[in-house]
């Protein structure tokens, strides 16, 4: 990787008292990788991504997006410089359509909102439309968001983080709350969103390792707020390490 | 000297009504989280109730001091038949809902319980000073103060007291504690949920009630003075914490000594010096002085 | 542009009722089209899920400014009293909107209040300013024309009405703007909209600020008509009245803050002739029934559910 990294973590740590939930994380990720975080509850991973996306501050390192210091903005600054995520439970406007939800996502991005500007107007419409087609949302975009089922909202707490145009997007636990036959599918259809979005970085954290092996380009695998393997899926999952401490295929003695 | 003697006990006299009334107020706010509105108009319901005890007593021909005696009785009546009846017929579809929405809910109860009053009683004021007299007069220096005003200091003591022993020293209020930290884990732990809040909005009214009793020989009965009386009763409680004994305490005090020194010192500021201090505690220290639960947001 | 059209159609349909209309009657809808202005500015701060009880403070604040120029300055036009009262209200109002907007549910109900009844107790001390019986406004012109006895309460109407519905239409604009979404928005998911970029606190900023702009030429429009102005504009059971009918009405119609003024000017009028004793009570179990049952208050009864 000779072209500067997108996002660079550097020895960062954190504490929650005697917990130590992050310890030395160094990270690089270029622009376009599909990355995986894998580890089990409680391994760092979530955390990780907190402190990416402003809502924990590191006790200790830094974190650089784009060559600029993020480690201490706020949630809002970063999401502007083009770094979004989506949410484990999916953080949608409950009382407002599919198509308001995209709306505002469209207008939070928007750094000049506007007091006369209508919400939804044609350019708006069109923009929110497309993204729609392509999670295939398309139908539900009349519907209020309180009566829709697990898997379409989380793909359109997706769609919502991939309006805001962002050059890093995390996505947390994208498939998890929805049933087995649903989650290759359901990543299908946010992998193939996602696929005109080339530069694109996007960091998932997953639990299931046959999603995680036909979709990560690289494997990042946390224990204990460490990183203990960093690789392609076929070698990282095949590590002792990993093995022993987050797919639980050795048995720990 | 002397007027610095008038103007504590000036400060006192009134913080030790707005004590027992404000605690009533911060209670029922801790436990079932209701900032209620109507409080005002339960004082107003122990001052009238009073002022028709006392004068019952003494068309009855009972010795003065049982005065005291009716106005106790009246507040019990009060917070006998109200409490139950506005907790059953009315809060308890609300319970659980926004706290902003159970203040609305609560206006509406003032709105309701203005025109009752007034249904009940008339419009025209009640004077029922004789109890003031039962205590004399107290000769401190040069000045005379009325007993009663003293009588009344150790009353919110008493009260006070009383309510911080139930709370903290019973195994009832215990429990009260426990659902004051989270309904939800007190109920799964076989808490009756549902009871604890009758009792905590009874005991809640009771104080409105014994306040107004007590407070009656003091003032002119009449429609009106619940909302004069809520509206200084929020500073108290949000000066102190919501949900705070202790807070209620100490909050009384300031706003009543704040009080008497405008009175007497700078009458300009007389109104408005407590919605000062209120508005500057909730900009700096929103929880209040004592801090019982979250505040604001971002 | 249909807005407009209905705008101007509203316009015209009052103003041939008001000329035919007893004179009771016009001057009981100027004081509900002035009243409920002060209620569509708690209603721009609801659709961002705050309620403020301190309204009362923009209202008062407005209505002195008029009735100061008025006296004081000699100042009579009625439309410009109106807008010095809107302005300076909004710039009272400005010192706090970043400080509030950082406040919510039972907190930022509370510090409205206090600084409302700040206002109050400074007012009815404030010889000056009249102290606490208030003082009375004289006759207001109309861009130089003295108006004549017999139709300064029409033409107060006209103005009242023509200004009531101008803000009305300017506030459907902004509910149907980007910011009136981002604000609807807040009201559900704060997180979600930091998360996405926006910033919930310029919004509830923004719309104290329209909300205080409301409140003052309300307060404003109110005074000329009344002929008086008193601390009592400021105190809180004021405030209370702009809140009920903020929550009779919801913030779905802007239509429907005009109704449930009107309502309530109906019952307040009617009242002290016919049942002294009763009308808060009725109010008070009007209210409890919208809460229950009309959650989203009467507006709620001809706007569709999806529509916001």
């Amino acid at each position: 990787m000779s072209a500067a990294p997108l996002l660079e973590a550097q020895s960062v740590g954190k504490r929650f008292g005697a917990v130590v939930a992050a310890a030395e994380l160094n990270v690089r990720l270029a622009a376009g990788e599909r990355v995986s975080l894998i580890g089990s509850n409680g391994a760092g991973k979530t955390t990780f991504v907190n402190m990416i996306t402003g809502y924990l501050k590191p006790d200790a390192g830094h974190i650089r997006f784009e060559g600029r210091d993020i480690t201490s903005l706020s949630p809002r600054r970063i999401v502007q410089l083009g770094v979004a995520r989506s949410f484990q439970i999916p953080q949608l406007f409950g009382e407002l359509s599919v198509l308001d939800n995209m709306l505002v996502a469209n207008a939070c991005h928007d750094q000049h909102l506007s007091l006369w500007q209508g919400a939804r107007r044609g350019e708006a419409i069109a923009r929110a439309e497309q993204l729609l087609q392509r999670f295939s949302l398309a139908d539900h975009r009349a519907r209020r968001v309180v009566e829709l089922p697990g898997g379409v909202r989380k793909l359109l707490d997706i769609a919502m983080a991939l309006t805001v145009r962002p050059k890093l997007l995390l996505l947390d636990e994208p498939t998890s709350g929805v049933s087995a036959e649903e989650k290759f599918p359901m990543m299908d259809t946010i992998m193939a969103a996602l696929g005109s979005e080339r530069d694109t970085t996007v960091l998932f954290v997953e639990h299931d390792m046959d999603i995680v092996a036909r979709y990560a380009q690289r494997v990042i695998a946390f224990y204990s707020g460490r990183i203990i393997a960093d690789d392609v899926p076929e070698r990282a999952l095949a590590a002792d390490d990993v093995r022993r401490y987050v797919t639980g295929e050795l048995l720990q003695e | 000297m002397d007027a610095a003697l008038t103007i504590l006990v000036d400060g006192l006299t009134y913080a030790s009504w707005l004590f027992i009334v404000a605690l009533g107020l911060t209670l029922v706010f801790g436990v079932l989280k209701i900032l209620n509105i109507a409080h005002g108009s339960f004082y107003a319901l122990g001052a009238y109730a009073a002022a028709s005890f006392v004068g019952w007593g003494a068309s009855l021909k009972w010795a003065p001091g049982l005065s005291l005696v009716a106005m106790l009785l009246a507040a019990v009546a009060v917070a006998a038949v109200v409490a139950p009846l506005t907790e059953r017929a009315l809060l308890r579809f609300f319970y659980g809902r926004d706290e902003v929405l159970l203040v609305l809910v609560t206006y509406a109860m003032f709105l309701i319980l203005e025109d009752v009053t007034k249904l009940v009683w008339g419009a025209n004021p009640y004077y029922v000073s004789e109890p003031y007299g039962l205590f004399g007069n107290v000769h401190i220096g040069a000045q005379t103060y009325v007993g009663y005003d003293f009588a009344l200091l150790a009353l919110a003591i008493i009260v006070g007291v009383a309510v911080w022993w139930g709370l903290n020293r019973t195994r009832q209020g215990k429990i009260v504690l426990a659902v004051i930290h989270s309904a939800e884990i007190a109920s799964s732990m076989g808490v009756n949920v549902s009871r604890v809040y009758m009792g905590a909005f009874s005991v809640g009214i009771f104080l409105a009630a014994i306040g107004g009793a007590f407070t009656a020989p003091m003032i002119s009965v009449q429609p009106g003075v619940s909302v004069g009386v809520i509206i200084v009763s929020f500073a108290v409680v949000i000066i102190g914490g919501l949900g705070s004994i202790e807070g209620a305490a100490i909050g009384a005090l300031i706003v009543g000594l704040a009080r008497a020194l405008a009175v007497h010192l700078a009458p300009v500021a007389e109104l408005f010096s407590i919605y000062v201090v209120m508005a500057v505690v909730l900009m700096f220290r929103p929880e209040g002085l004592f801090q019982r639960i979250q505040a604001r947001k971002i | 542009m249909r807005l407009v059209f209905a705008a101007l159609g509203a316009f015209v349909l009052l103003a041939v009722a008001g000329w035919l209309a007893p004179k009771w009657l016009t001057f009981l809808v100027t004081m509900a089209a002035g009243n409920g202005l002060v209620s569509l500015g708690i209603v721009a701060l609801m659709r961002g899920g705050v309620v403020p009880f301190g309204q009362g403070m923009v209202f008062a604040v407005g209505g002195y400014t008029a009735a100061l120029l008025f006296n004081k300055a000699g100042f009579t036009d009625a439309l410009g009293l109106v807008l010095c009262g809107g302005v300076m209200a909004t710039l009272v109002a400005a010192p706090f909107a970043p400080l509030l907007a950082r406040y919510r549910g039972i907190f930022f109900a509370m510090l409205t209040l206090a600084l409302s009844m700040v206002v109050y107790g400074a007012l009815m001390k404030l010889d000056v300013l009249g102290g606490s019986d208030g003082f009375n406004v004289g006759r207001a012109s109309l861009l130089g024309w003295r108006l004549p006895d017999a139709l300064t309460g029409y033409v107060l109407y006209l103005l009242t009405v023509g200004v009531a519905i101008t803000m009305a239409l300017l506030a459907r604009v902004l509910f149907d703007s980007t910011r009136g979404l981002v604000t609807l928005a807040a009201r559900d998911n704060e997180l979600r909209v930091e998360y996405l970029g926006g910033s919930v606190r310029r919004a509830m900023a923004i719309n104290f600020l329209i909300a205080a702009f409301c409140g003052g030429t309300g307060g404003a429009l109110v005074v000329l008509s009344l002929g008086h102005i008193e601390p009592q504009f400021s105190y809180w059971t004021t405030s209370g009245e702009f809140v009920f009918v903020a929550i009779l009405a919801g913030w779905q119609s802007v239509a429907a803050v005009f109704v449930a003024s009107t309502v309530l000017e109906v019952v307040r009028s009617f009242s002290s002739s016919y049942f002294p004793n009763t009308w808060q009570l009725a109010l008070g179990l009007f209210l409890l029934f919208v809460i229950r049952f009309l959650p989203r208050g009467i507006g709620s009864l001809w706007v569709g559910k999806g529509r916001t």
